[in-house]
């Protein structure tokens, strides 16, 4: 975010600051450059890779851009493997974890935010707590309470265990005691009930860090990785970052393939980044917040 | 900031029927949240206490062994090399991120045309999933084809396997690691650098401070707070890492990379010994919870 200052009306020692100042300047843009370079590199070489043929990728010294653009690496790549179908279970499971853990947290953060009730507080600090257990710690219980609930291979047991979070429920707190109680009295001399004043005046108000927060949601939940990989063995359950490793195990060598399928599981982040950078980048900001 | 809310007022004026109503509200909006936290969070890590003093195949049921576990994993250099490798990860991780995001901060915050268009770049590698991020690099390491090595070869040095060496693995994936997160904790470094007065550069300026000085004295000491969350935040991080070692080596070659959670996930899932690997992730769980103990004592100390 930029702001603008006032520049300050003196300059003392601008004569003897100049040179130094300009060469301040020429070393930022020089080692901006340089980062980018080392950013994006990787990024432009995997979606050369993708589209390079299955003799090209493999040739040295590599070529840069491909002789001739191999789209069909993308067709084999869905036909090999059905990963539309995984891409229709991560959009799906992503999806519901994210629209179910925003109403859930909404309902939690209101309660703990402007009703009342006894025991409030330490609830409260219970639930922050709970953000010191590691995810490692916990994995294998949730996996065998998961298991025995016969959940395995279902989309259950991706979503379900997903949606608890005290980080969401934290924020939308915050949000809810900044939000300003007139309209909420105004509403309940009228006689609306709590759940209303929730639903028809606290909700919507909450829109913006509910974007934030849906982003945010979305995104590690199409990222996710180890836990998807531990609930389902049945390749049709597989979600896109699990049948993608799976894929580069089965065909190690076929780089073009790899890189194909690593640029179709990398094209709905970068969509997000594009048009809802803002959003995200809010995202972090706030998980920043302590 | 975190500020608790003021205790519930009790006004004797208002029907106690809207206090019982806005309880039983209370109660309602809570309980999917809390009963999901209870149920995957803290019953997991009590669970997870039980079962690692049981020897559970994870096909069988599960039969009480005591502390056998825990003898186990105190005579199992497998974990312990699998510690030294998550320390050794830690050690160089940790300063390593935090200075290149910091750095990053300072960069993009500087007030030059084209500044907010890297700012952008720095933060592309958040948005790609760990998976692809270890995919994209593998290809780059690969001692065949990989770029790095014809890179190298530009400038007459010989290829490497870089991560089929047990002495290059672990630097490798630090490597990767650092360019996946450097753009999260510079967000993060932004933010706070922001929050800082402008006036206050001003002022160390007309006092002939330099800009190093400015940084030594008004930025850090001001940037306290966000530096000791990006520590915090971090060490807990590293200390979990798994989804860019297991996709990059698997913890190879010969467990140069196997830090601790990949040994669990082996473990578990993949020896099935689910007792053995609970008994792991505790004595993990120790550590990092230790870690962040002392990590709290020394700042409440210096405070």
């Amino acid at each position: 975010m930029q702001r603008s200052y006032p520049l300050p009306v003196t300059r003392p020692h601008r004569h003897v600051r100049s040179p130094g100042r300009w060469l301040g300047t020429a070393l930022v843009y020089l080692l901006c450059l340089l980062v980018a370079l080392l950013t994006l590199i990787p990024l432009v070489w995997m979606i050369l890779g993708s589209l390079k043929s299955a003799d090209e990728v493999v040739a040295y010294p590599p070529t840069f851009l491909p002789h001739h653009f191999a789209w069909h690496n993308y067709v084999e790549v869905f036909t090999t493997v059905p990963f539309g179908r995984y891409i229709l279970n991560t959009f799906f499971v992503a999806t519901s974890v994210t629209v179910v853990a925003l109403l859930f947290h909404s309902m939690a953060a209101y309660a703990l935010a402007r009703l009342k009730f006894r025991g409030r507080d330490a609830l409260f600090l219970g639930i922050v707590a709970t953000l010191m257990i590691p995810f490692s710690v916990t994995l294998i219980p949730t996996f065998i309470l998961v298991k025995s609930l016969g959940w395995l291979d279902t989309y259950w047991a991706l979503i379900i265990p997903a949606i608890p979070n005290a980080f969401g429920i934290f924020l939308l707190r915050q949000f809810y005691l900044g939000l300003p109680v007139e309209l909420e009295e105004a509403a309940r001399l009228d006689g609306a009930t709590p759940a209303g004043i929730f639903w028809r005046i606290a909700l919507p108000m909450s829109q913006p860090i509910l974007a934030t927060l849906a982003t945010f949601f979305f995104l590690a939940n199409w990222n996710a990785y180890l836990w998807p990989l531990i609930v389902t063995q049945n390749p049709n359950m597989r979600v896109t970052q699990v049948a993608l490793a799976a894929f580069s195990g089965e065909h190690s060598t076929s780089w073009q393939l790899i890189m194909a399928g690593a640029t179709v599981a990398a094209l709905p982040g970068l969509l997000l980044y594009l048009f809802l950078q803002r959003y995200l980048i809010e995202g972090i900001k706030l998980s920043g917040l302590k | 900031m975190t500020r608790l809310a003021t205790p519930p007022l009790r006004s004797p004026a208002r029907p106690a029927r809207r206090e019982r109503r806005e309880r039983w509200t209370a109660a309602l909006f809570l309980a999917p949240d809390v009963i999901g936290l209870a149920v995957f969070v803290v019953l997991p890590i009590v669970a997870a206490l039980v079962i690692s003093f049981t020897n559970w195949n994870a096909l069988g049921s599960p039969s009480w062994v005591g502390a056998a576990n825990y003898q186990r994993l105190l005579a199992d250099p497998v974990f312990w090399s699998s510690l030294r490798v998550t320390a050794l990860y830690t050690v160089i991780y940790v300063p390593l991120v935090f200075a290149v995001s910091l750095g990053l901060a300072l960069l993009a915050n500087q007030r030059l045309p084209l500044i907010g268009a890297f700012r952008t770049i720095f933060f592309v590698p958040v948005v790609l999933s760990l998976v692809v991020t270890g995919l994209m690099w593998r290809f780059i390491f690969d001692e065949q084809v990989g770029l790095l090595n014809y890179a190298l070869s530009l400038v007459h040095l010989p290829p490497r396997a870089w991560l089929g060496d047990v002495n290059l693995a672990l630097p490798a994936i630090i490597v990767v690691s650092v360019w996946i997160n450097m753009g999260y904790y510079m967000t993060i470094f932004l933010a706070g650098l922001q929050d800082i007065p402008r006036e206050y550069y001003e002022a160390a300026r007309i006092d002939g401070a330099g800009g190093w000085q400015s940084f030594w004295r008004i930025t850090l000491p001001l940037l306290r707070p966000t530096s000791l969350f990006v520590l915090v935040v971090t060490l807990i991080g590293s200390f979990q890492v798994f989804d860019q070692i297991w996709v990059m080596t698997k913890g190879g070659p010969a467990d140069a990379t196997q830090v601790t959670v990949i040994y669990i996930y082996k473990q578990a899932f993949q020896y099935l010994s689910l007792g053995y690997a609970s008994a792991i992730a505790f004595a993990l769980f120790l550590v990092i919870f230790v870690v962040s103990l002392a990590q709290f004592w020394l700042v409440r100390k210096e405070d």
